[in-house]
């Protein structure tokens, strides 16, 4: 009897609740896709759900999305689809059709956005990426009219790099001797095939090249080759894993050079909590404007409501394409998602990382490719129409 | 000298990545899939205390072995005693016990996420170079040797020397007959497999001073562990020790004179050439 009279007690309750969500207006339910665990999860975790988490929280704060003359709160549904590409799809499919999802929001990483592509562009979604790099813009936003891209191309952030190293040679500054590896993983092969080319051509010697496979426990065999080619400049197209034990073998081996680069990670705030002073000097792929008044607010808003600080690449933009998706939505008013994506193809936006706007591919044109560790900070020192880009310094040993 | 001990050391890596596993399924028989994400706990702890209070993750892991001791215990009297219990014959335990670790790791690779997040933990300890035969070093690789050397040494002697370790032997090669003598096996097990938990755990926490991890990282540690056990001969604290060394020692040789990109090529040449010509291990028994 008392069970039954628990059940009819929770019953009414239940049914009270949701008579009294009925009177305010539905949420907009929000769909969210991305590794929680699997390889990519750790980047994950610091670029792309802290930002969702962040969004929701202030947008539900203010009361909610406006859409036609109506204040909507958002609902969130977050899968976790394992770093896995078959994974994102199946996600994306289960929140259009059994979660009705009003909008769905790009997955994380060139990999898992390419492979989402055909089954947003085939719901009607747009997918505005913030961590795709890619040299496939062109090819990608004729096929799939509704996605966008805010990270760039690949290989300009390879060649930028490039640039940075030549640059400081005609300077006098550094010598001509480059040594260069990479992992053997998507992105880092990528790069890597963009980078040699370019170092070569830039009239640089490759006194040592070579890759290694992903999560290879001991780097030292590596470095200890590396340091005795003597070169000048280090460069790593490199994951994180590598991105900080290729780090921790050059300090101990003492590799002495007066410029180190590595790729994913370095703009990582993990990778300046590991390192600290060390770090000064290093150099990576990204970079922002730290002395830009809105990505410091954000910065500030982003570590108050989820205890974790942006990188210094990626995070700005992947808040920037969630404030395009607001504006957008608001500006029209409207869920029809055709309607948002074309607002999207036809203005700029501003954003916590400056104006952003899509040229005839969807692709942002202006965007960091270089960085650098200088007084506790990433900052970006190479860009493709980005302002506050500040000179790079040398660096000077690993104290 | 120089690669001989770099592989020495990465050796000594992987001995305390696979000396639990041995434990745990060369006596309690448990071929425990989950045992990757008990060292990233151990690693995680370790990072966890020394962010918050400067705690040397060397101090760390007399805190993380006896909780680990237990937590493991608990899950073999819980989780594992069951199908023990009813298996009938080993091949059925084996291949229960691989599918319900395999769920626990999913377990804990959720829990690890509730309770760390899962950004990458990531410190800098004893990141100094010792100089040692005119080369640098990692301290803190070194440091891990010098503890992989320890526990192995002192595994070694407890299982030679002691009555509990001479019957925790007694079991790994006939659970059937050490009843016959008196040992009380099921005990004996559920000590072995918490034992090995306790090992894998400390591993993690000295590894975690020079290798990047996050909650789902374990998978890898796995697999190296699995390769190490069999290649070595399934309870066998020798047969381990020999693997790890000629694992690391392989693997250094292979990316100083070949090419970095064939070191994992290498372990699994390496695997598949003891799998053919040995296929019970270097120190393991030949079935009868």
């Amino acid at each position: 009897m008392k069970r039954r009279t628990f059940f009819k007690a929770t019953t009414l309750l239940a049914a009270s609740l949701v008579a009294g969500a009925a009177m305010a207006a539905d949420p907009i339910i929000v769909g969210a896709v991305a590794p929680k665990t699997g390889p990519l999860a750790g980047g994950a975790a610091v670029t792309h759900w802290p930002n969702i988490a962040l969004w929701v929280k202030e947008v539900n704060e203010r009361g909610g999305l406006t859409v036609g003359g109506e204040q909507r709160m958002l609902e969130v549904i977050e899968y976790d689809d394992q770093t896995n590409p078959a994974e994102t799809i199946k996600a994306v499919q289960r929140l259009a059709t059994q979660d009705d999802a009003d909008i769905i929001l790009a997955p994380y990483s060139t990999g898992l956005n390419l492979a989402a592509a055909p089954i947003f562009d085939r719901l009607g979604f747009p997918q505005i990426t913030s961590s795709a790099a890619t040299d496939q813009i062109g090819e990608l936003s004729a096929q799939f009219n509704d996605m966008f891209f805010l990270l760039g191309r690949s290989s300009d952030l390879a060649e930028d790099a490039v640039e940075v190293l030549a640059e400081l040679r005609e300077a006098g500054e550094i010598g001509n001797r480059v040594a260069m590896v990479n992992v053997a993983d998507a992105f880092g092969i990528e790069l890597a095939a963009v980078g040699k080319p370019a170092l070569e051509a830039a009239g640089f010697e490759l006194v040592y090249e070579t890759s290694y496979p992903l999560g290879t426990p001991d780097l030292s065999p590596i470095m200890k080759a590396a340091k005795a080619a003597e070169p000048d400049a280090f460069v790593a197209w490199s994951y994180p894993p590598d991105t900080f034990g290729l780090t921790e073998q050059a300090m101990i081996e003492e590799l002495n050079v007066k410029a180190f680069y590595t790729a994913v990670a370095t703009a990582f705030p993990a990778y300046g909590g590991r390192f600290g002073a060390a770090a000064e000097g290093v150099m990576g792929i990204g970079g922002v404007n730290t002395a830009s008044p809105a990505f410091q607010d954000y910065a500030a808003r982003l570590e108050a409501a989820t205890g974790s600080k942006p990188d210094y690449w990626a995070s700005g933009m992947m808040y920037a394409s969630l404030q395009i998706l607001e504006e957008a939505i608001e500006t029209t008013g409207t869920l029809d998602m055709a309607e948002v994506t074309q607002f999207i193809k036809d203005n700029s936006f501003e954003t916590v990382m400056g104006t952003i706007d899509f040229d005839d591919e969807n692709n942002n044109t202006a965007y960091w490719t270089v960085g650098q560790w200088q007084g506790g900070e990433f900052k970006g020192i190479k860009e493709t129409g980005r302002e506050g880009a500040v000179a790079p310094i040398l660096k000077t040993g690993w104290e | 000298m120089d690669i001989l001990i770099t592989g020495l050391i990465l050796g000594g890596t992987y001995a305390l990545i696979a000396m639990g596993l041995n434990l745990q399924y060369g006596v309690s028989r448990i071929m425990n899939l989950a045992n990757g994400e008990m060292l990233v706990i151990g690693g995680f702890t370790a990072f966890a205390l020394y962010t918050a209070g400067q705690v040397s993750p060397l101090l760390t892991i007399f805190i993380v072995a006896p909780v680990a001791y237990v937590l493991n215990w608990l899950v073999y009297r819980i989780m594992l005693r069951p199908l023990v219990k009813r298996a009938k014959s080993r091949g059925m335990l084996e291949q229960d016990a691989i599918l319900t670790t395999f769920g626990l790791s999913f377990v804990m690779v959720g829990l690890m996420l509730w309770a760390f997040g899962g950004d990458y933990f990531s410190y800098s300890y004893l990141a100094r170079p010792v100089v040692i035969f005119g080369d640098n070093f990692g301290l803190n690789r070194v440091v891990a040797f010098g503890c992989a050397a320890l526990l192995c040494a002192g595994l070694y002697l407890w299982l030679n020397v002691s009555r509990a370790g001479m019957a925790i032997r007694a079991v790994a090669v006939s659970p059937e007959n050490a009843r016959l003598v008196g040992i009380d096996v099921p005990k004996l097990s559920a000590r072995a497999f918490a034992l090995g938990g306790a090992v894998t755990a400390v591993g993690g926490a000295v590894i975690s001073t020079f290798l990047t991890l996050d909650a789902s990282t374990g998978v890898m540690f796995t697999m190296k562990a699995l390769i190490i056990v069999i290649m070595g001969g399934v309870g066998d604290v020798r047969g381990t020790i020999l693997a790890a060394l000629v694992l690391g020692l392989g693997e250094t040789l292979v990316a100083t004179f070949i090419d970095p990109g064939l070191t994992l090529a290498a372990a699994y040449a390496l695997f598949i050439a003891i799998l053919l010509f040995r296929p019970q291990g270097f120190f393991g028994r030949k079935p009868t």
